[in-house]
């Protein structure tokens, strides 16, 4: 073995300490009641009620929405921005990614502002708006970069193959884009159903996320229940990543 | 063809408006002094000239906000680039098992949700019964920076000819001056941008930094907006420091960009 | 020959990567201002051995010695050697002028001498004019220059030299070795030189050490290898050859494609099995039937540039490879003969496979880690055996259904009329083939070996 190797050591103690170790604790404070004996009753209570449930099911929701409205939006963007023949340059690009250093609480604000001045009524429209404004660079770099590496003869030998263009896209670049769809939707779904503050500014507070309960029973000293419901949203991750997997080792 | 690349353009352009365009309001309305965000009450440069001379209600706090989230961010990538950049030399010489373990444990971090970052570090705070503020907060920074200066700078390993290092022993220089001379010159371009998405992520992070500051009262520039906008009323003076902190960004990568587009010609 | 004008000497030198062994016992002195090349296959454990001499890797067993001092614990930033790696490894943040100083400017040389060293080494590599060129804009010839400048300039004991030309187009690569052997007379010090081109190793050394499969096989002049090669992987190596099966019937007497022939080898005994080289160039056409010791009739001839290379059928069956500048019309009947001179014989290896084996059972044996069916009459369960198996007698298939064994082909060898296979099994070991069906080096096989084929015997220690 080469002695450089142990360069990461420091790095891997890092990670056991500032990324494991609090993924544990995750667990082991969702499984715990206030004084520190085992109990189930936290996640009992999530799966119990109404309120967490519908709250629960509601992110799921907006988050669906919202990836499935960056991926519409943001594909045939990507696919335009990696096209040399209808891009030429590449400071589009950087203007794409250029919003995300400002602020995003300060963009967040400035957008329900818009909405309340043009009349639109804060709720769920402004919500799923607000958020594919705030994610939509997310899934697009990941595409763009994808398209972009991409080996420009696969699509040229399915055309000499006799395959039209529709036939192109959908045999050949949109199958190879894949991966960098799965990166996008990884970098905008899980942000989505966990985020807070940027729902409840452009709802006015009036729809609750699920980050928003988390947040709301941390800060209320309601750790163990806020670990479980963590422990629900890691749970989701999982399952998520594991999807991703499968399909990247499938192509 | 001509059609296509028409209705493409168009697109892009339309998809660039309707990104800038709350950007652009911010702009504009940095040139009044209403203090709600959309209200006119004609042009005046006089929130530039309170942010400078610190003439608003709570200057001291918007001030130390600023400090803290440039203090935050620099402390914060500047180790998570020493911290990643060793991490992925040593990554690139793994092999097998060892390699797969610490590649899936660098993924969790940029997985993870920032609440479930910000939450987890939280117990791990309170677990260990540590107080919190600066220390967590840049602790917390590092943590979830850092994948990111790995994931920038492994690219530059491979691509480096695996001999670059051996060859300067071979000409004499001690491992750590092959180290200094040899392989950091040829990393630079991969922890420079890890570094600066570090800053970034650094300086635009709100979650994570809400659960992790404690009750000491710091707060960065995001937090102090959150709860600046939960009062319900923005300080004004937010505006005009936005909209300068969007035209130094827009500088610097304008300058970036040049400087590049020099350098592929001389190529 | 050991004496002062050694400068490395290499004794009882073992690495293994886990249980992976890829040098076994490298025995080797190199002599003041030789050219020495390492030439074998890829995988050969070449570039190994160049890498333990350099220091980038600690031997397993075994030692270095650089002018009589063990220079094993020595990192390689302190060993008076130089090496100009494979793809030259050039530092890509630095321009011609710095990075051929490197070396200088760690040793913190006065900057009036480095830059008067650094010139009179460009010049020697005719690289004067490019000192402040952006390495990344040089050709690979001139990287390969700056390369050879950097690794000169630190005025090393022995120069080493990884595969230093294989990056490069033919034209340039000829242009580079004259150029290499050139410097080499002038500079006077000690190469090493790493390459698997045999004509490279031919044209540029003073010594040529080849290797296959971490072992040395035979070390000597261009001349002695090409000439004189001790066994058929050698022979196959270097240069074009037809090798063939043969017997020795007695000293200056051997029999091969059901021929006999006068030949100069002696000492081999009377009747023994070996294998016999010719070289294309060495078999000569004829009118004269006095001259003539065996008729072909001539299958192919290709114009090669210089000479035309043709094969043949002979009147027994054989068919051997023929280089001649004059070409013979395809399906003419041609009257051949070789001189004593030109017949190589060497001892055969083996005549067949051979492996300790244990009786398990009635009817059943272990060897190659495999439970094999067998014929056991005779033998008591337990007993430790000698299992023999004739090279044609092993079949290959190719899959894996039925297959006791499976493996690839690394070695194909052809002997006139048949392939001799080494075939290395995927637990372990290798196993020879005889067969008439064409493979491909690498391909995957299974191995089946039928009951009546394994032939036991009691177990001799020590022997073969």
């Amino acid at each position: 073995m080469n002695k450089r190797s142990s360069w990461a050591l420091p790095y891997f103690i890092f990670l056991v300490l500032f990324v494991v170790l609090p993924l544990l604790l995750i667990i082991v404070y969702a499984l715990q009641d206030g004084s520190g004996r085992f109990t189930l009753s936290n996640l009992g209570k999530f799966f119990t009620d109404r309120d967490s449930l519908s709250t629960f099911a509601l992110s799921l929701e907006v988050a669906i929405e919202n990836t499935l409205l960056c991926i519409l939006i943001g594909y045939p963007a990507a696919y335009i921005l990696a096209d040399k023949q209808l891009n030429r340059s590449a400071v589009t690009v950087v203007l794409f990614i250029l919003p995300m250093w400002i602020n995003a609480l300060m963009r967040t604000l400035a957008t329900a502002e818009l909405f309340t001045m043009a009349g639109v009524h804060l709720g769920k429209g402004t919500l799923l708006f607000g958020m594919c404004y705030d994610y939509l660079p997310f899934m697009i770099y990941p595409i763009y970069n994808q398209l972009n590496k991409m080996d420009k003869s696969y699509a040229e030998a399915a055309q000499d193959l006799g395959a039209t263009p529709g036939e192109v896209f959908r045999k050949v670049t949109l199958p190879l884009s894949m991966p960098g769809v799965w990166s996008g939707v990884m970098m905008v779904f899980m942000p989505t159903v966990s985020t807070f503050a940027i729902a409840e500014f452009l709802t006015n507070n009036k729809i609750k996320l699920f980050g928003t309960i988390i947040q709301e029973n941390i800060n209320n000293s309601m750790w163990n229940y806020g670990a479980a419901l963590s422990l629900v949203m890691l749970v989701i991750i999982a399952i998520t990543t594991v999807l991703q997997k499968e399909d990247a080792d499938e192509s | 063809m001509k059609a296509k690349t028409l209705a493409a353009r168009a697109y892009i352009w339309l998809l660039l408006v309707v990104l800038y365009a709350p950007i652009v309001f911010i702009a504009i309305f940095s040139f009044t002094e209403a203090k709600s965000l959309g209200n006119w009450t004609g042009f005046s440069v006089n929130l530039y000239r309170n942010l400078f001379t610190g003439a608003m209600q709570n200057s001291s706090a918007l001030i130390s906000a600023v400090e803290n989230t440039l203090l935050i961010a620099l402390a914060a990538a500047a180790a998570a680039t020493l911290l990643g950049t060793l991490a992925a030399i040593g990554i690139y010489n793994m092999k097998g098992k060892k390699r797969q373990t610490l590649t899936f444990l660098n993924n969790i971090p940029m997985i993870n949700p920032d609440i479930i970052t910000g939450v987890s570090l939280f117990l791990l705070f309170v677990f260990l019964s540590i107080s919190q503020g600066y220390l967590t907060v840049i602790l917390a920074h590092i943590t979830f920076c850092t994948p990111y200066v790995v994931l920038n700078v492994l690219p530059k390993l491979s691509q480096m000819n695996p001999n670059v290092y051996e060859a300067a022993l071979d000409l004499g220089a001690t491992p750590s001056q092959a180290l200094w001379k040899v392989l950091v010159p040829a990393l630079r371009p991969g922890m420079i941008s890890g570094f600066i998405l570090s800053f970034t992520m650094s300086l635009d992070d709100f979650a994570v930094t809400f659960f992790t500051r404690g009750t000491i009262g710091l707060d960065t520039l995001s937090t102090y907006i959150y709860a600046d906008a939960r009062k319900g009323g923005l300080t004004p003076e937010l505006k005009p420091l936005m909209t300068l902190l969007f035209l130094a960004v827009l500088a610097v990568l304008l300058v970036i960009n040049i400087r590049q587009s020099k350098n592929s010609e001389k190529a | 020959m050991r004496g002062k004008d050694t400068i490395i000497n290499i004794e009882g030198l073992s690495q293994s990567y886990g249980d992976k062994q890829v040098l076994h016992d490298i025995n080797l002195y190199v002599r003041r201002g030789e050219f020495v090349t390492l030439l074998g296959p890829s995988g050969c454990g070449k570039t190994t051995l160049l890498r333990l001499i350099a220091g980038f890797l600690q031997p397993t067993e075994g030692r270095i010695l650089l002018e009589g001092r063990d220079i094993s614990g020595i990192p390689p930033y302190r060993r008076p050697l130089n090496t100009v790696f494979q793809r030259y490894a050039l530092f890509p943040h630095l321009d011609v002028y710095d990075n051929v100083a490197f070396g200088l400017k760690l040793q913190k040389v006065p900057e009036d001498e480095i830059e008067k060293r650094v010139k009179r080494v460009l010049k020697l590599v005719s690289m004067s004019d490019y000192e402040d060129r952006d390495v990344n804009s040089l050709s690979g010839g001139q990287q390969q220059r700056v390369a050879i400048a950097r690794a000169l300039i630190n005025q090393p004991r022995v120069l080493l030299l990884d595969e230093p030309l294989a990056a490069l187009d033919l034209k340039m690569r000829k242009d580079m070795q004259i150029e290499l052997k050139e410097m080499h007379k002038k500079l006077g010090i000690t190469f090493i030189y790493v390459t698997h081109d045999q004509e490279e190793a031919l044209t540029l050394s003073d010594t040529i050490v080849v290797m296959n499969e971490g072992i040395i096989q035979q070390i000597g002049t261009p001349i002695d290898i090409y000439n004189e090669p001790v066994n058929a992987f050698v022979a196959d190596f270097i240069g074009d050859s037809n090798i063939l099966n043969g017997k020795m019937f007695r000293d200056r007497r051997v029999a091969f494609i059901k021929h006999e022939f006068d030949c100069v080898d002696e000492g081999f005994g009377e009747n023994v099995s070996v294998d016999v080289v010719v070289r294309p160039e060495d078999i000569y056409f004829t009118t004269d039937p006095a001259k003539c010791q065996f008729t072909a009739k001539v299958n192919s001839c290709t114009f090669k540039g210089v000479h035309y290379e043709m094969w043949v059928d002979t009147d027994t069956g054989y068919e051997l490879m023929i280089q001649d500048y004059d070409p013979y019309p395809v399906g003419s009947e041609v009257m051949l003969y070789i001189d004593p001179d030109d017949i190589q014989v060497m001892k055969k290896e083996r005549r067949f496979n051979s492996y300790d084996a244990r009786v398990t059972g009635e009817g059943k044996v272990m060897f190659l880690d495999t439970e094999f069916a067998c014929h056991t009459e005779g033998f008591n369960i337990g007993d430790q055996v000698r299992a023999d198996i004739r090279f044609e007698r092993v079949d290959l298939l190719d899959h894996e259904e039925g297959a006791d064994l499976t493996g690839n082909v690394v070695f194909i060898l052809y002997k006139g009329d048949h392939y001799h296979l080494t075939v290395k099994i995927a637990g372990g070991g290798h196993i020879w083939v005889d067969t008439h069906d064409i493979w491909d080096k690498g391909d995957f096989v299974g191995i089946r070996i039928l009951p009546e084929d394994i032939k036991l015997s009691k177990a001799l220690s020590g022997d073969e």
